[in-house]
């Protein structure tokens, strides 16, 4: 992730803490949604930006994830996300995303 | 209905390894963690001649097809073209020194510096060129050393290297003390602009015998914004780019819109000629110099070298129907509405869907897409994926979601109507601009009858609004296709 | 899972941007607390 985006995020995280946030990403694919996942949970895996080494277990999906879906208004879904679901590789994003959750993230 | 063309483009690279420092994000990181950072880019610097036999480039320039990418073994960096060369009848990739000679020639405010000697060597590279740049190597002149010392120790100055020189070769001084818009970097980034333009638009008039006096108005797509400490991107960059290019009279106006300024800037330029307003006009859009290495960090962990190492250059010339260019169909412009939010289904089909069925043609009606051409060899080491196949693939789901093609016919549609990407990642040059010299070549040879333009901004990025913005057209051929 | 939290989100240009995110996490009442967009090209 982007060093100034890491800061970014650090400072939301230093204002609002953890508690009932979760991280819901929309990368295009695998590889960046690892990337991304493991920068919300275990840290900066790049060990560069002001994430590196920070812990934050933040419970993070892919807007993809079938689990998400099923919470979401249909319509909506329909209308906003269904067509990448064709385009991306989704079975790879989902479960790189999927993986770093169960490993990284404090889940409820 | 009657409708404007295209009549000719040029192509330029401009290869710029020393400068790959003063991209955004080199910069940056340089500034943050030093020598270290620095170091590693010079490492992973490419020759000249690495950079002009690299496939996607002479792709780029117009000596090979876009197709010719599919036979090549990957990575291309590592398989160059053996018989590639500089020069192609579109324009050309240029050397680093001579493009300092171009950037000293480009400065009326004697803010670039060259060293004596370097400089000398500059001028006679110029002199070289078959274009005839000899204007431009009468304004190579450089400094004496002890003079030149002195420069490079002003506040603010920023120094200018070249392959095979110790030391900086030149400089670039601020355009004022208390102007943060007018620092030495801003006016690199708008020279590299104003002279990379300028050498398409020179390739252009050389390459098809025009009258340098024959076009009235230049837009400029380019996302460089020209200005001062009072309006920061106030500024024009269209009539500098015609100064320089010799436009004795024409005048013009920049457009900005991300990288989807060429597709609006096209769709202007044909309205003001359909409109006759003007005889014909001339779009143009230069490097984008803060794009270089942005994606350097990626790259140099690959073990590759850094690729985004060429400032690019468009020049495009609309003009009234002449019977034999391919049309601009005015009639299938589309357009990314507010209303339509930022889902990439329904920018898909402002875009493509809604302009396709007001002339009622239907998606297999286009022979090719031209979307961002990015080169995946840039963006997928940093996770961004292959874009051009991404937008190919969105492009045919929602055909299928139309029900025009089955679901499981995607693959194939992506196959026969997209191609591989081949552009430096130039912000605005990418976007389905690198397509159109191919695009009318094979137009004019019948090898496909309809080509449709589609590019994207990501508006979004200067914190304005959360859209993003999309413009497309389709341009269209004379002959039929053979078969 | 989704319902009544607070959300970061991290839409990226080439996949789902994070307006087309936070459309859907509005249905399930999940407050956006930040909300990206990634722009790689």
């Amino acid at each position: 992730m982007d060093l100034e985006d890491q800061g970014l995020l650090k400072r939301v995280i230093d204002e609002q803490g953890t508690e009932n946030v979760i991280v819901v990403l929309g990368s295009p694919d695998e590889e960046s949604a690892r990337v991304y996942a493991e920068t919300v949970t275990t840290g900066d895996p790049s060990w560069a930006g002001p994430l590196a080494g920070v812990s934050l277990r933040l419970p993070v999906y892919h807007i993809l994830e079938d689990e998400v879906r099923q919470e979401i208004d249909p319509a909506v879904y329909e209308e906003h996300v269904a067509m990448m679901e064709m385009v991306l590789d989704t079975p790879e994003i989902t479960k790189a995303v999927r993986d770093v959750r169960e490993k990284g993230s404090d889940l409820d | 209905m009657e409708h404007p063309v295209i009549s000719a483009a040029s192509y330029v690279l401009c290869h710029t390894p020393q400068m790959v420092r003063y991209g955004s994000k080199p910069s940056r990181e340089i500034a943050k963690d030093g020598q270290g950072v620095a170091d590693r880019i010079g490492g992973a610097l490419r020759s000249f001649d690495d950079a002009v036999a690299y496939p996607p480039n002479q792709v780029f320039i117009g000596n090979t097809s876009p197709a010719d990418l599919r036979e090549r073994e990957r990575p291309w960096w590592r398989h160059p073209v053996a018989d590639a060369s500089r020069f192609s009848s579109w324009g050309e990739i240029m050397p680093e020194i001579e493009f300092l000679g171009l950037l000293k020639a480009a400065d009326q405010f004697d803010v670039v510096h060259l060293r004596a000697d370097a400089a000398s060597d500059i001028q006679q590279a110029l002199k070289r060129h078959p274009l005839g740049l000899a204007v431009e190597a009468e304004r190579v002149i450089g400094v004496p050393p002890e003079k030149f010392d002195h420069l490079t120790r002003q506040p603010g100055s920023l120094p200018l290297y070249l392959d095979g020189y110790s030391g900086p070769v030149g400089c670039v001084l601020v355009g004022h003390d208390e102007d943060t818009n007018l620092v030495a970097h801003i006016l690199l980034e708008n020279l590299a602009t104003k002279a990379s333009a300028a050498l398409a638009v020179r390739h252009l008039i050389a390459e098809h015998g025009l009258d340098p006096a024959s076009i009235p108005y230049v837009l400029n797509c380019g996302e460089e914004a020209v200005g001062d400490r009072y309006q920061r991107g106030g500024g024009s960059l269209s009539k500098a780019i015609a100064e320089q290019a010799g436009l004795t009279d024409a005048s013009g106006s920049d457009t900005k819109a991300f990288c989807c300024a060429p597709a609006h800037s096209i769709v202007e330029g044909a309205a003001l000629v359909q409109a006759r307003v003007f005889d014909n006009v001339l779009v143009v859009g230069g490097g984008s110099l803060a794009k270089l290495g942005m994606k350097f960090r990626s790259h140099v962990e690959k073990e590759m070298p850094i690729l985004e190492d060429v400032l690019a250059g468009v020049a495009i010339l609309i003009a009234p129907d002449d019977g034999h260019s391919p049309l601009i169909r005015l009639d299938t412009v589309g357009r990314h509405r507010v209303a339509s939010g930022s889902s990439q289904q329904s920018v898909m089909q402002d875009l493509v869907r809604d302009p396709l069925r007001r002339v009622g043609w239907r998606f297999t009606d286009i022979d090719l897409y031209a979307t961002e051409m990015h080169n995946p060899e840039v963006t997928e080491p940093s996770g961004s994926g292959n874009v051009p196949d991404r937008n190919y693939k969105m492009i045919a789901s929602l055909a299928a979601l139309d029900g025009e093609i089955g679901r499981d016919e995607i693959a194939a549609f992506v196959a026969e109507r997209g191609t591989l990407g081949f552009s430096p990642t130039q912000g605005h040059i990418a976007a389905a601009v690198p397509l159109l010299g191919h695009a009318l070549r094979d137009l004019k040879e019948g090898r496909s009858r309809r080509v449709f333009f589609l590019a994207k901004g990501s508006l979004f990025l200067g914190k304005m609004t959360n859209m993003s913005d999309g413009m497309s057209f389709a341009i269209e051929g004379r002959e039929k296709p053979s078969d | 899972m989704l319902r009544g939290k607070k959300a970061i989100i991290i839409g990226e240009r080439d996949g789902v941007a994070s307006p087309a995110i936070e459309a859907c996490l509005k249905t399930v009442d999940t407050t956006a607390i930040f909300s990206l967009t990634q722009c790689y090209v």
